[in-house]
């Protein structure tokens, strides 16, 4: 569905992504890992055409995003952090995001319910405090039905009961058979939630296959140990090729 | 994109400065009537506010906005619009809200007591003016991502504009004084919006005369029709030229 090849973004001198290649097909779930500044977040912006890469071609079903934004109907996004009018109240941001894709006749109200951001309706966004606003921005990415969620560090943030309810509803859309794309540096909950396992090393995807895959060459049974074997093998290997 | 707009534009108006603007606008204009009974002179005080506030607060207030909806921006590049859309309907909500709080300020005492041609041409270069300052004040906006730089530019396009390129054009006209000057002036004059509106109002108020051998110059050139509509034509590349710089460089732009 979404087909990333020989993607390149440089800020500057500095390089963020290195020759990235990705195919992510639909009704997978995918985890993004790597360290902080390894470029996660930045692969996400640029295939939301946020930013524009330097070089490579990012294509969504078959077509060149590159300067293409119809696409985006069938996108719905949770950013890292999120960053709204902090003039506006709650109610009105989500009114106004509906009127901007009027299209969708039918909205999913599953989570607002869920959150409880209805009693909340008329506060300002600059009296949120940082756990309400990632509410919001789930509540907001989950509104369309959307064929594609990218979900930059969902549970970030979150209290222990709004994340479950938030995991239950990835799993629930997982189910329905949509592609899930999420970044999380807690590797236990990317167990539950994804299938595929992206791993991502200054600019350059070192690692993607299946979660089980992992498991099975790691020898572990859970993610976060074979995650770190995977990390130390590929430590392993880079020490021996520096000596050589 | 009129979705767009109207979330702008609300959001303009919360902020309450556009009413400060017109309310300022509306009192200066008040006080000018009280001051003088001669519909000239009137028009020739307001035109030195006009040529000096105006773009300054076009500046100022575009650029605050800016990045002060930076993160309405960021939202809506996330959403299914077009770039340039979310670009334009910014520009054409803060331009449109600037034109009329001056139409408001400046027109309602003229109508009240009832003017002449004069102050038709008052209120459009002030809405020219207006354009241009705005569409020069994005182009600083997206040539930099940070707020103070981006203030900063925009007011040395106002302080250049207003103050510097006279005194360049007076030390050009002084040193090669001895030169028939009128055409190189002329095309002087053309790079500078403030400048060009000036030259419009002051001839249209017939005192041209004080201006000496280049006012007459100016008056058989400026004055006649194609002359108005020259200069008003250049004015309008002003407003055009750096807002289609500012949103290519916007669609090329991280955010």
């Amino acid at each position: 569905m979404i087909l990333i090849n020989e993607l390149c973004k440089k800020f500057g001198k500095l390089t963020v992504l290195d020759q990235v290649n990705l195919n992510l097909s639909a009704g997978k779930s995918y985890a993004l890992v790597g360290p902080n500044g390894s470029g996660k977040t930045t692969l996400i912006k640029s295939v939301l055409g946020t930013v524009r890469p330097s070089s490579g071609l990012i294509q969504f079903n078959g077509k060149d995003i590159a300067n293409e934004w119809k696409y985006r109907e069938q996108i719905g996004y949770m950013p890292q952090i999120g960053r709204y009018p902090e003039n506006m109240r709650i109610g009105e941001l989500i009114d106004m995001m509906k009127n901007i894709r009027k299209e969708v006749k039918t909205v999913d109200e599953e989570l607002i319910d869920d959150f409880k951001l209805y009693k909340i309706y008329d506060k300002r966004m600059h009296t949120l405090s940082g756990g309400t606003r990632q509410k919001v921005s789930a509540s907001l990415a989950f509104l369309f039905h959307a064929p594609v969620l990218i979900l930059d560090e969902p549970t970030a943030g979150l209290d222990p009961v709004s994340v479950e309810i938030l995991k239950e509803k990835i799993l629930h859309e997982r189910r329905v058979g949509k592609l899930i794309i999420i970044t999380s540096h807690i590797l236990s909950d990317l167990d539950e939630l994804s299938t595929e396992m992206v791993y991502i090393f200054e600019g350059k995807v070192q690692y993607n296959n299946s979660i089980e895959a992992l498991k099975e060459e790691t020898h572990e049974t859970r993610l976060n140990k074979a995650v770190t074997t995977l990390i130390k093998q590929k430590e392993l290997l880079n020490s021996i090729t520096e000596h050589l | 994109m009129t979705r767009v707009i109207r979330y702008i534009f609300n959001d303009i108006l919360r902020t309450r400065f556009i009413l400060f603007y017109t309310g300022f606008l509306l009192l200066s204009t008040f006080a000018l009537f009280q001051l003088d009974s001669d519909f000239g002179k009137i028009v020739l005080s307001l035109l030195n506010i006009v040529l000096m506030v105006v773009p300054l607060v076009s500046v100022v207030f575009t650029t605050i906005h800016f990045f002060s909806s930076y993160e309405f921006i960021e939202l809506m590049l996330a959403q299914p619009i077009n770039r340039k859309v979310i670009f334009l309907s910014e520009y054409l909500a803060v331009a449109s809200s600037l034109c009329m709080a001056y139409l408001i300020g400046v027109g309602i005492p003229f109508i009240m007591f009832s003017a002449g041609q004069n102050v038709i041409s008052l209120l459009v270069i002030g809405v020219f003016l207006t354009l241009v300052f705005v569409s020069l004040a994005f182009l600083s906006s997206v040539l930099t991502r940070d707020k103070s730089k981006a203030i900063g530019i925009a007011l040395l396009f106002w302080f250049y504009f207003s103050l510097i390129y006279d005194g360049f054009v007076l030390w050009i006209i002084y040193t090669f004084s001895d030169y028939p000057l009128e055409k190189v002036t002329l095309t002087l004059i053309a790079f500078n919006p403030v400048d060009l509106a000036r030259i419009i109002m002051l001839l249209q108020l017939d005192i041209s005369a004080l201006m000496g051998y280049t006012g007459a110059f100016y008056k058989n050139f400026f004055g006649s029709n194609m002359g108005v509509l020259f200069s008003s034509s250049i004015l309008f590349l002003w407003a055009i030229i750096p807002i289609y710089i500012a949103l290519r460089i916007f669609h090329k732009k991280d955010l």
